[in-house]
């Protein structure tokens, strides 16, 4: 059984972008826990006290849009987010975000979006493609990941991947 | 079914006689960028490839990777001056020859040296560890952006996965008026498609305005396909480009031209004959109106700069409006390379914005992602050449940047006001 388990937190914003997941200043920074302590800075200063390990993002659609700074999975990483809820991702943070192994980069349908709260607690089954709402018992579909993805996602990135 | 330039050129990367959208390639790539953000982030792969008891003592072939210093140039406190120190050990192990240090000859932001130094040529596949990699599309190369894990990768491997991307062709036609610019072409098209309009997909440029433009303004439609969150932009080569290359290399290259009855996912046509000129407004490309809109709204800071707005033709037609005028608003002018500086030095348009009473400074990502080099201030307004203006791109979160071509924000930068550029071009 393929679950992770964990609470979501809820960023109803489209085009959350790369400069408020980690701003400029902190491209020049590779040490990866002080990375993390900036997540999410530009959109909710107080993201990093809020979010345990394991937990979920659900946000508008293409999240990640703007740089291809890895830096920005790396910081949604380091604080704790195992994987986001987005209809969409931008490109370069969808293939940063499965190929450096970081976090599992989730398509939904833009109408589930409503139907689950900041704080509720889901479980997202990998084998079945399907989110449960732990919280209000409400069971929805995500889209599978594409043949390649799924395979370097099991392989535990682009590094442990073999052709 | 015939194929794009970009289903032509993965599809000779990975020795395939066809390939169609969606398909995915193991492609083999000719060139490799490497600058002082993703470089650092490169070498801590390497390292944990090391720990794991990967030896690694060459890369697949390092005459076809080249080294920017430019995000963090001048070192803007010792965290980054640390990363070029490192960056500089680990080109040296790795016998990379090609890296443009700060300082010592030519340098410059990396997607300005792709084309200035002729380092990636038509026909090619180059990734990049930086999203406006796509620049480089505009000399008929398949150019993408990657993070660092994909390039610590393809250093290895020599290789990397793509999936084909679907194409939009955007057709511009019409006569170009002289105050519009290739960025308020992309501009509009940003507006009118929006920041994810590309997303996964190619952008290629085409049409009898773009038969016509020189190269480097090509560069500016290619280099903000990004902020339509596009795989890559591209232009398929012609006589314009290879004069263009003619001075800058002796590599021998071989052009690609998709096939007459090649697929498009969608194809917007423009004519641009009655153009206005074009700005993004806070906080996002994508929010365009005419600058006629926004007539008579105060700024407090003009930028000049980055990959996108800095080239030789750009200085040009910032100077072409300050010239025998005084600026109103801080203006800071920072052209994109060294060889750009130095051409605008002997042109003389570095006297007219030093006349003018603005700053010129050394090439620098700096200011453009709000590094270092004149941040904005909380409330700040920036009117500006690059290419992004999400909240805190420039500096503090509650500063506002908006978007325009060299001509817009020198117009900008007399009058201390948003202004069209016709009313300083009489």
């Amino acid at each position: 059984m393929n679950i992770l388990r964990g609470k979501v937190h809820k960023y109803n914003k489209d085009n959350i972008d790369t400069d408020v997941i980690i701003p400029g200043p902190y491209l020049k920074i590779h040490d990866q826990t002080e990375l993390g302590k900036h997540a999410m800075e530009g959109l909710d200063p107080n993201f990093s006290q809020k979010i345990c390990i394991g937990d979920f993002l659900l946000t508008g659609k293409n999240f990640g849009c703007g740089s291809s700074r890895e830096h920005a999975p790396i910081a949604l990483h380091e604080v704790g987010i195992r994987a986001i809820l987005s209809p969409s991702f931008a490109r370069i943070f969808y293939r940063n975000a499965v190929d450096g192994g970081y976090l599992l980069p989730i398509e939904i349908d833009s109408g589930i979006i409503k139907k689950i709260s900041d704080k509720d607690e889901l479980e997202i089954d990998l084998d079945n493609n399907t989110i449960i709402n732990s919280t209000s018992s409400e069971v929805f579909k995500i889209k599978p990941f594409p043949d390649i993805i799924s395979k370097i996602v099991k392989a535990g990135g682009l590094l442990y991947f073999k052709e | 079914m015939g194929m794009t330039i970009t289903e032509k050129i993965l599809a000779r990367a990975s020795n395939k006689n066809t390939v169609t959208p969606n398909d995915v390639v193991i492609a083999n790539i000719d060139k490799v960028m490497v600058h002082d953000v993703s470089g650092p982030g490169v070498i801590k792969v390497f390292s944990e490839w090391e720990k794991k008891g990967i030896t690694l003592d060459h890369i697949w072939n390092p005459d076809r990777v080249w080294i920017s210093e430019d995000h963090f140039v001048p070192a803007s406190d010792r965290i980054s001056a640390n990363n070029i120190t490192l960056l500089t050990n680990w080109t040296k192990k790795y016998n990379i020859k090609k890296h443009f240090k700060y300082g010592l000859g030519q340098y410059g932001i990396c997607h300005t040296l792709s084309h200035e130094e002729g380092l990636v040529l038509p026909g090619e596949i180059y990734v990049g560890g930086d999203s406006h990699t796509n620049t480089t599309g505009a000399l008929g190369s398949l150019a993408v952006g990657l993070g660092h894990t994909d390039i610590a990768y393809v250093l290895m491997n020599g290789k990397i996965w793509f999936k084909v991307p679907e194409t939009i062709l955007f057709k511009i036609n019409g006569h170009k008026p002289e105050y519009i610019m290739a960025k308020d072409i992309i501009l509009k098209i940003i507006g009118d498609i929006g920041t994810d309009g590309a997303n996964y997909k190619t952008m290629q440029f085409a049409g009898e305005t773009v038969d016509k433009l020189s190269m480097e303004e090509r560069l500016t439609l290619t280099n903000m396909s990004t902020e339509a969150g596009a795989k890559n932009g591209i232009i398929e080569p012609d006589e314009i480009t290879f004069e263009y290359l003619k001075t800058r290399t002796d590599e021998k290259f071989f052009p690609v031209k998709g096939d007459i009855d090649a697929s498009y996912s969608d194809i917007f046509t423009y004519d641009i004959e009655n153009l206005d000129p074009v700005i993004a407004k806070p906080f996002s490309p994508e929010n365009v109106c005419t600058v006629g809109d926004l007539e008579g709204k105060s700024i407090d800071k003009a930028y000049i700069g980055s990959c996108t707005g800095a080239k030789l033709e750009d200085l040009r037609m910032a100077a072409k409006i300050l010239k025998g005028k005084h600026v109103k608003i801080r203006t800071e002018v920072l052209p994109a390379a060294q060889s750009i500086y130095f051409k605008a030095i002997k042109e003389g348009l570095v006297s007219i914005f030093l006349e003018a009473g603005a700053v010129v400074g050394p090439p620098t990502c700096g200011a453009c992602c709000g590094a270092h080099m004149g941040v904005l201030a909380k409330d700040e307004i920036c009117i500006s050449t690059t290419n992004r203006n999400f909240p805190g791109r420039m500096g503090h979160v509650e500063s506002q940047t908006y978007l325009a071509s060299p001509l817009v924000v020198a117009a900008a930068a007399i009058k201390g006001k948003i202004t069209d550029p016709r009313n300083e071009m009489l």
